[in-house]
């Protein structure tokens, strides 16, 4: 946190830098959380960087040529292969520099995807470059469907979320598989950093980032992105929201170094999930019991994952 | 110093990738493709080769790391075949249209169902759109060659395109063939290091593979259009220039006692060479048959083809592929679109054959040839025939 200034008036020392590597003028909606994630990535990657970018929200609202909303190097070619071109990247340039075809200068090679990408269609590729511990920041990008395309759900949309796949009906209370634990997933390839973060904690995220950017071999950051489009809110509840998530105890944020679990916000008490769900159009039809259900997965959840936290490893 | 060596193809080619000095092979096993990355992974073990060896976790992801590793500027090589090269379709659109120049040696095989690891041209044709430079070999040192020819091709500044050098799967692969090894620093002369113009790199930022309009995707696929036909003066340039300095030359079209004949067969790949063992002993017993071997599928050599069979009467086109429900044969049907507006054209009789690994005779390609010229004569009530089939 100690790094970073924040935009205060010009006598108080600033909290984090004003340089802007994601430009101003891209065209994500009003209140995206992705957009916001991105730029507090950006500004902790700082400048030594070269971007991998799904296809995706991200994607789409950064680079509609000719136009490029992007001061670093970026690339973008395709919805599920992300991690590959990284690790195409982290190689070429690892032997370029040894074999003296480029001057020595340490890059941070960044990937970054939304949950489709991550973890449905981009898994593999991701598991690939993870087991094979290529030095990486994969970003997940969640907002927990395909917004992109429209609001299709994902394996990371949540229990009894609606989307245009996934819709609430007259027998189906919508999204009916619990939510993938991706972090798991990424955190049993045994690599060096894991951890989840949310724009609405943004020194946290940032010290994540900088954290990951900084550890030798495959890092994974997992960000939960309030979309406002995707999950029928208000524009102007982004931060609020974000921060209900993890209050709540439905996406709490964590980081597991080399396998030791840290429960970096730990509220005293969890307030009720029905706080977090009543301010989402998407999780409007569910009844009493279906949010009892959900308070019951939560708790069993972040019980376990106390349980973790409270590991010593040997 | 030159050397000359009995070697399998697949050996040969790790070879070559390490004459040409790569720095990344990104791949992913597959028969009849496995002896090429094998030996590339012993290359590097040994440290023959300074390379990074990507063993990757799918054919996707090889073509993709390979973006990622072009992209840098690394000279960058992979080998697939199959239904490999079908896991790869939508990435190398991505290689092409992003002016990445990959090289890929392709060890044609058949495509599933029923799942066949042997040798015909399906994966080829399925991929002849995609944008890439593709040479097809007819015998080892054909290709040993044209992997050279490949990279000095791909990287050149007013190419800057992938290149596929496609083998006919165990025809190829896996003979064990006399090759030449031209000298290495002839080689390290032929291949100048890779200068990628406008690689990602945070002191030059670029933004590549941007979103593409409806006002400016034309325009970049019209550039990519006229940039691989382009291309064509380079390839020539870079045959000739190999000629002069290795001994060897090679043509888009190659004619085989061609000159002056009235019946003309066209094959492409390995059965090019048992082809011409054909036509030599049909020559003997006096019929009027030679042999038009095509080399390069892409860019198409328009005006070669063209030249090469306008004085014929009958043309008959063998192709290892089906193009299902449509005019038969891939190879067969480009010439004839070739040829449709010429004034003097042979009439072109389509065959497909070889599907699968089967192999075709001499007595087979005897067979092909006296059918051909009795269509062409009588007709047919089919688009194209196939060859050797069991009824
Ligand atoms: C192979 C392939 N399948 C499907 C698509 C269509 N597609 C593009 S983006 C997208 C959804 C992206 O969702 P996510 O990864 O969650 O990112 P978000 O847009 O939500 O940020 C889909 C389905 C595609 N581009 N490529
Ligand atoms: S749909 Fe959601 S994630 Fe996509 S740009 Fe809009 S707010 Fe952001
Ligand atoms: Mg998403």
């Amino acid at each position: 946190m100690e790094k970073y200034t924040v935009y205060t008036p010009k006598s108080i020392a600033k909290l984090m830098t004003e340089e802007e590597q994601l430009a101003p003028g891209h065209r994500a909606c009003i209140g995206c959380g992705e957009a916001l994630a991105v730029r507090l990535a950006c500004k902790a990657l700082g400048n030594n960087v070269i971007i991998v970018n799904a296809t995706g929200c991200m994607e789409v609202v950064s680079s509609q040529l000719p136009y490029t909303s992007w001061r670093v190097p970026w690339i973008h070619t395709l919805f599920e292969n992300t991690a590959a071109v990284a690790s195409g990247i982290e190689a070429g340039l690892k032997i370029m520099t040894k074999k003296g075809r480029r001057l020595p200068q340490d890059v941070t090679v960044v990937a970054m995807a939304g949950d489709g990408g991550t973890s449905d269609i981009g898994l593999q590729a991701l598991s690939g470059a993870l087991e094979r511990g290529h030095n990486f920041l994969y970003i997940c990008l969640d907002n927990e469907a395909y917004m992109n395309t429209g609001i299709q759900r994902s394996s990371a949309t949540p229990y009894g979320a609606s989307t245009t796949t996934s819709p609430a009906g007259k027998v189906s209370i919508g999204q009916v598989t619990w939510k993938k634990n991706m972090p798991a997933i990424a955190a049993a390839h045994d690599i060096p950093y894991v951890a989840t973060a949310c724009p609405s904690y943004p020194f946290d995220l940032m010290t994540k980032v900088s954290k990951a950017a900084a550890i030798k071999g495959p890092a994974y950051l997992h960000i939960l992105s309030v979309c406002p489009t995707g999950w029928r809110c208000p524009t102007e509840l982004t931060i609020r929201i974000g921060r209900l998530a993890t209050q709540t105890g439905v996406f709490p944020l964590y980081e597991v170094e080399h396998g030791k679990y840290k429960l970096n916000v730990d509220p005293p008490k969890l307030k009720p999930v029905t706080e977090y769900l009543k301010l989402q159009g998407r999780f409007r039809h569910l009844s009493e019991d279906a949010i009892n259900e959900i308070q019951q997965r939560v708790n069993e959840e972040y019980a376990k994952l106390k349980e973790q936290v409270s590991l010593k490893l040997s | 110093m030159t050397t000359k060596m009995g070697i399998e193809v697949s050996v040969a080619i790790g070879e070559a990738v390490k004459l040409a000095n790569a720095d990344v092979v990104a791949a992913y096993p597959i028969t009849p493709q496995t002896h090429i990355v094998e030996h590339l992974a012993e290359l590097v073990a040994d440290g023959e080769l300074e390379a990074v060896y990507m063993p990757v976790e799918s054919e996707h992801s090889a073509m993709s790391a390979c973006l990622g590793t072009a992209a840098v500027g690394a000279r960058t090589f992979t080998a697939t075949a199959g239904q490999g090269l079908e896991l790869m379709h939508e990435v190398l659109y991505v290689a092409s249209s992003m002016r990445l120049p990959i090289v890929m040696a392709v060890a044609n095989r058949a495509l599933s169902s029923p799942i066949s690891i042997w040798g015909d041209h399906s994966d080829a044709m399925a991929v002849r759109d995609t944008g890439w430079i593709q040479i097809f070999g007819e015998n080892g040192q054909e290709v040993i060659d044209n992997v050279l020819c490949a990279f000095r091709i791909a990287e050149d500044r007013r190419v800057l395109l992938p290149v596929m050098v496609h083998l006919d799967a165990f025809h190829l692969t896996h003979m064990v063939e006399p090759i030449t090894f031209p000298e290495k620093s002839k080689v390290d002369q032929f291949i100048p290091p890779n200068e990628y113009p406008l690689p990602l790199d945070p002191n030059k930022p670029v933004t590549m593979g941007g979103f593409g309009p409806p006002p400016i995707y034309s325009e970049v696929k019209w550039a990519q259009e006229v940039n691989l036909r382009a291309a064509k003066e380079v390839i020539l340039q870079v045959w000739q220039e190999f000629g002069d300095t290795f001994g060897r030359y090679y043509s888009p079209v190659e004619g085989y006692r061609s000159e002056g004949s009235r019946v003309l067969l066209l094959t492409m790949g390995s059965f090019s060479e048992t082809a011409m063992a054909a036509i030599d002993k049909m020559k003997s017993e006096g019929k009027d048959v030679g042999l038009i071997k095509l080399r390069l599928w892409r860019p198409f050599p328009f005006d070669e083809i063209r030249q090469a069979v306008k004085d014929a009467e009958v043309l008959i086109v063998l192709d290892r592929a089906i193009s299902f429900g449509g005019p038969g044969g891939p190879v067969c049907s480009e010439i004839k679109s070739a040829l449709y507006q010429q004034e003097r054209k042979p009439k072109v009789i389509g065959f497909v054959g070889g599907l699968g690994g089967r192999d075709i005779s001499v007595a087979g390609f005897e067979e092909i040839v006296s059918r051909g010229i009795e269509i062409s004569e009588t007709g047919s009530s089919q688009e194209f025939e196939i060859f050797g089939v069991r009824e």
